[in-house]
């Protein structure tokens, strides 16, 4: 239930950023720690090292954080009332998975307005794979009334490398979270700040200019040339840092060598939607990010936090 | 007899598990109960997301005591053989065996060993939890910390034993750290409280009055049944649709049908594409208005839950979403029909068909071309079949076609039909993928036709080009059905033309490593063998069609065996004559003749080392019978020939058939290993012409029976 308590301006169902705001409250209060966005950019909450990299290991690891998440190739100049090349996810990671974790969600539902007496809240079976991540793992999508508002995921491999313990992974569409909390059919039309009147800022307000100027990027200007050196430097330095981060038993250059990964990655979605990867190369342009993943990963479990002694 | 009841509960199972989960539970249960010696009366599965279960009515209480008499060596024997007895019999000394007399061996030791049987729950507890650990999941999991695969993390287990009326007791077991007990739950939201089960009727009525349906089979009942009854409530019929039945199902432990709307302008797109959008993306059922046969702008939701608002919010949170697909589905359909099928085409060179055949533009090219070859000879104009074949592809970029490719085909006629092309391109459009399965409606438009085989024989023709042919139950390329497809389209039309040429040999052109066997000519064939061992590809799909048929499968194999057997028709019609022949008496006696003949032409060319061709030499001929039989071959063999040529079979038949009376004649009067060579020879030439004679119709030889 809303806290009664909470301003309107506050309230998860008349705000967007009070829903992130309320989320973030809940998993501070099951003991996450709560992190900011990663600062680069990714296609999607998982590619935060807090998420990837700390899937993997031994250790225990509790987090939640927003995640703006770029996807050049769903931009549609801000004509689509659905789809966005930018958009934020609100993702939580608790490694192990708690027993009770289905229950976790739906309290989380519940905190920002979803009445479990009044909806139709479903786990509807949805295999998680990231062929770039070189992970799998095994969930739902969670349907509320029909709509998909969340991936429910048991990673069961991250980097080509086994989970032991199984992390759970919960990863909310905040936009269309929102949308059904406020009732809202344009995700444009989404209130941002909760305010009425003069005050009130709106989702299109921040957001629109950027998803027609980013659509013109994406589709139309981005250098691909330089993508293409980009792409091949960013490997190039992940495959270098790795080199001189590795001491044998431990590894002392993980983390900077996958955001060099992270880079790749994000080069490569944006090579794809200016269509310039034919469909052979597809395949190998992946397959080079996730043996950037794997080395990653592998680098990570030398490192004091991925479990190395 | 007590009763078991196991429940394994789960975070929400795959819809599309479940059935055969329930089945595997019961079939490894109840054979390692047999196989443990406890037979049971009956038993039956149980699932719903939540939980698999299993009910074991009519079990023993415990297994029955094992005796059993272990022979030892006889009395007196060496003290080394008698050791091994008694530690092979658990016998701590000679005292605790007997001593048994035989007349012919003397007395020996015999040990009795007395097995008894376990309690029933003791033995449960031992399979149980095995059972679990190898559970043939399609897809298993691990979580949290442990190291137990299931398909979403188990959560408790139910375990009770127990005879109708007693106080059932919990079988007691842990698998990785979950105790089994008697303790289940009820629906997720509507009773999560804890509730404590006896035996199968109590578990169920328990579970029942907490809101779930443990029976998939009732579920599917009350969703179907409420369904209809609410679409007859508004006046419509509810579009039934079985697959997606068995999905909802398994979706909800308390089936709440509901009805739900969307705008009459979404009325404009297809009634097909509307079904496919609210079907595959909210797992909807659609309604049809009876009165225009149309779809109504209605929709049925199968939700899990009793609200409070009896669903108002349920339904319109589902008209919210299904609004939202359908503006995308009448966006992708406007879209599609503005920029026309024509723009796409281009956008086929550059996908791959496949790595070694080509891009996309490319296999349309060929399909053009050998479209346009078979057109003539199915009856379709030429220049129609090579334009259908054209556009035969290019609903595949489409936008609603990416959305659902199982529309495939079908939109590419609407958007034709919308583009006023022919139509009979239109329609090949769709028809040019028929016949999908042995079910499923063959094309009769010629123009169909014609795109229909020239897409499936260069689909067949390239892939045995590239030998990636069919193995076992591995055919990737639907190769196994792209030849039925053929068959069928040729034999249920009529059709005549042979495989071989122009079918399986097109164009000449480079195309790969494939250039030789598309090559026009026979003769230029680099390749042969891959023509020569598709069409026996093709005689096995046509033995497994027409044996699906009543057919005789070697009667297939002794026409298939003649040289150039390759119009499916003929081959068919051949077949059909030669069998009705084989049931007269004539036939019956002329094929025992015609045996006899061979064996006898085997064993003496065995002799000999040499062949016996004829002709016969008429000088040699001695004895009237063989006389007469030499005339009547002279006679039978160009009739067959003739009536052959004419393609009336029953006609050959009633030919060869005079070859009878003459054949057994000669049996009954003419030896033929005449002491004269000359005359020997004579007559294993004149069974060679008995041989020839036939091989007009089919090699006998490979007749059966």
């Amino acid at each position: 239930m809303i806290d009664p308590a909470l301003p309107a301006h506050m309230r998860p169902d008349r705000s967007f950023q009070a829903l992130l705001l309320t989320l973030q409250r809940f998993w501070a209060d099951q003991g996450c720690v709560v992190l900011q966005p990663y600062d680069m950019e990714v296609g999607a909450g998982t590619f935060h090292p807090a998420t990837t990299l700390r899937a993997l290991g031994p250790k225990p690891w509790k987090a939640a954080y927003v995640q703006p998440s770029r996807r050049p190739k769903d931009g549609r100049y801000g004509e689509n009332p659905n789809r966005l090349q930018h958009y934020y996810q609100f993702q939580v990671i608790l490694k192990p998975s708690p027993d009770n974790l289905q229950e976790l969600y739906l309290k989380s539902l519940q905190a920002i307005g979803v009445d479990l007496g009044l909806h139709d809240v479903r786990f509807v079976e949805d295999d998680w794979e990231s062929p770039t991540l070189g992970a799998w793992g095994l969930g739902w999508e969670c349907w509320c009334d029909g709509m998909e508002v969340s991936q429910f995921t048991y990673f069961q491999q991250v980097a080509g490398i086994e989970c032991a313990p199984v992390s759970g992974e919960l990863t909310y569409g905040l936009e269309r979270l929102a949308m059904y909390v406020q009732g809202v059919e344009n995700v444009y039309d989404l209130n941002f700040n909760g305010r009425e009147g003069a005050e009130k800022i709106s989702y299109g307000d921040v957001f629109h200019q950027a998803e027609q100027e980013y659509s013109r990027h994406n589709f139309e200007a981005a250098d691909t040339e330089m993508l293409l050196e980009q792409f091949r430097m960013a490997e190039k330095a992940c495959h270098k840092y790795l080199a001189f981060g590795d001491k044998g038993e431990k590894h002392e250059m993980a983390l900077p060598a996958y955001d060099q990964c992270i880079k790749a990655s994000h080069v490569f979605n944006l090579l794809d939607a200016r269509g310039v990867i034919s469909v052979t190369e597809r395949q190998s342009y992946i397959l080079r990010v996730r043996e950037l993943a794997k080395a990653c990963g592998a680098a990570w479990l030398k490192t004091a936090a991925g479990g190395a002694a | 007899m007590p009763d078991l009841l196991i429940e394994l509960f789960s975070e929400e199972i795959p819809a599309r598990m479940q059935a055969q989960a329930a089945e595997q539970l019961k079939k490894l249960v109840t054979d390692d109960l047999v196989e443990r010696g406890l037979l049971y009366e009956g038993a039956k599965a149980f699932v719903t997301p939540r939980r698999l279960a299993l009910a074991v009515h009519g079990l023993p209480g415990r297994q029955a005591d094992q005796r059993e008499e272990k022979k030892g060596p006889r009395v007196g024997a060496p003290e080394g053989a008698i050791a091994g007895f008694l530690k092979s019999a658990g016998l701590s000394s000679l005292d605790q065996a007997t001593v048994q007399s035989d007349p012919k061996k003397g007395d020996f030791y015999v040990a009795v060993v007395e097995k008894p049987g376990r309690p029933t729950p003791e033995v449960i507890a031992e399979i149980i939890p095995a059972i679990i650990r190898r559970f043939p999941w399609p897809k298993s999991m691990r979580w949290g910390a442990g190291s137990l695969k299931w398909v979403r993390p188990l959560h408790s287990i139910v375990a009770t034993f127990g005879a109708d009326g007693d106080e059932p007791e919990v079988v007691r077991f842990e698998v990785d750290g979950i105790v089994s007990s008697n303790v289940t739950y009820g629906h997720r939201f509507l009773a999560p409280a804890p509730i404590t089960v006896k035996r199968l009727d109590d578990w169920m009525a328990k579970l029942e009055a907490a809101k779930v349906v443990v029976d998939r089979d009732r579920r599917k009942d009350i969703i179907l049944n409420d369904a209809k009854d609410l679409a007859l409530a508004s006046g419509l019929e509810l579009v039934e649709d079985e697959g997606l039945l068995d999905e909802v199902a398994g979706l909800v432990e308390w089936p709440v049908v509901l009805m739900g709307a969307f705008e009459e302008r979404f009325l404009d797109i297809p009634d097909e594409v509307i079904r496919a959008t609210i079907r595959a993306n909210q797992k909807c059922f659609v309604l049809k208005n009876p009165a225009t046969g149309r779809l109504a702008n209605r929709f049925l939701l199968i939700s899990n839950l009793v609200a409070s608002d009896d669903g108002a919010a349920i339904v319109a949170g589902n008209e919210r979403v299904i609004r939202a697909r359908l503006s995308d589905a009448k966006f992708f359909w406007d879209t599609d029909r503005v920029n026309g099928l024509e723009s796409r085409m281009p956008r086929f060179q550059s996908i791959t068909f496949h790595e070694k055949l080509g891009s996309q533009a490319e296999r349309i090219e060929r399909i053009v071309r050998l479209a346009r070859e078979i057109a003539p000879k199915v009856g379709a104009e030429p220049a129609l079949a090579e334009d259908a074949a054209a556009f035969c592809k290019a609903d595949l970029l489409t936008e609603v076609v990416g959305e659902f490719p199982e529309l495939q085909g079908l939109m590419g006629r609407y958007y034709a039909q919308d583009e006023g092309l022919a139509s009979e391109v239109a329609a090949a459009c769709e028809e040019h993928y028929k016949p999908q399965g042995p079910g499923d409606r063959v094309p009769t438009a010629p123009v169909s036709i014609a795109v229909a085989l020239a897409d499936k024989i260069d689909t067949l023709v390239g892939f045995w080009a590239i030998d990636e042919k069919p193995t076992g139950s591995k055919d990737p390329y639907a190769l196994r059905r792209a030849a039925l497809g053929v068959i069928r389209i040729v034999l249920e039309n009529g059709l005549r033309v042979r495989l071989s040429a122009p079918l399986l040999v097109s164009d000449s052109r480079d195309w790969g490593e494939t250039r030789l066997i598309h090559s026009r000519a026979f003769g230029d064939l680099v390749l042969p063998v891959h023509l020569i061992d598709l069409l026996s590809f093709f005689a096995d799909r046509l033995k497994v069609h027409l044996r699906e048929h009543g057919a005789r499968h070697d009667l297939v194999d002794a026409v298939f065996a003649l040289e150039g057997q390759d119009d499916l028709f003929l081959l068919v019609d051949r077949m059909t004559a030669l069998a009705r022949f084989l049931d007269t008496e004539d036939g019956k006696t002329l094929l025992a003749g015609y045996r006899r003949a061979v064996n006898i032409l085997r064993i003496e060319e065995k002799k000999d080392g040499r062949a016996f061709t004829g002709p016969t030499n008429a000088a040699l001929l001695k004895e009237p019978a063989e006389e007469r039989l030499a005339a009547a071959i002279d006679d039978v063999k160009p009739r067959v020939a003739a009536a052959v040529a004419q393609e009336d079979f029953a006609a050959a038949m009633t030919a060869l058939a005079d070859l009878r009376a003459p054949v057994d004649a000669f049996f009954e009067a003419v030896t033929v290993n005449d002491p004269d060579p000359a005359l020997r020879e004579n007559r294993l030439k004149l069974l060679d012409e008995i041989r020839a004679a036939t091989r007009g119709i089919a090699d006998f030889d490979r007749i059966g029976g």
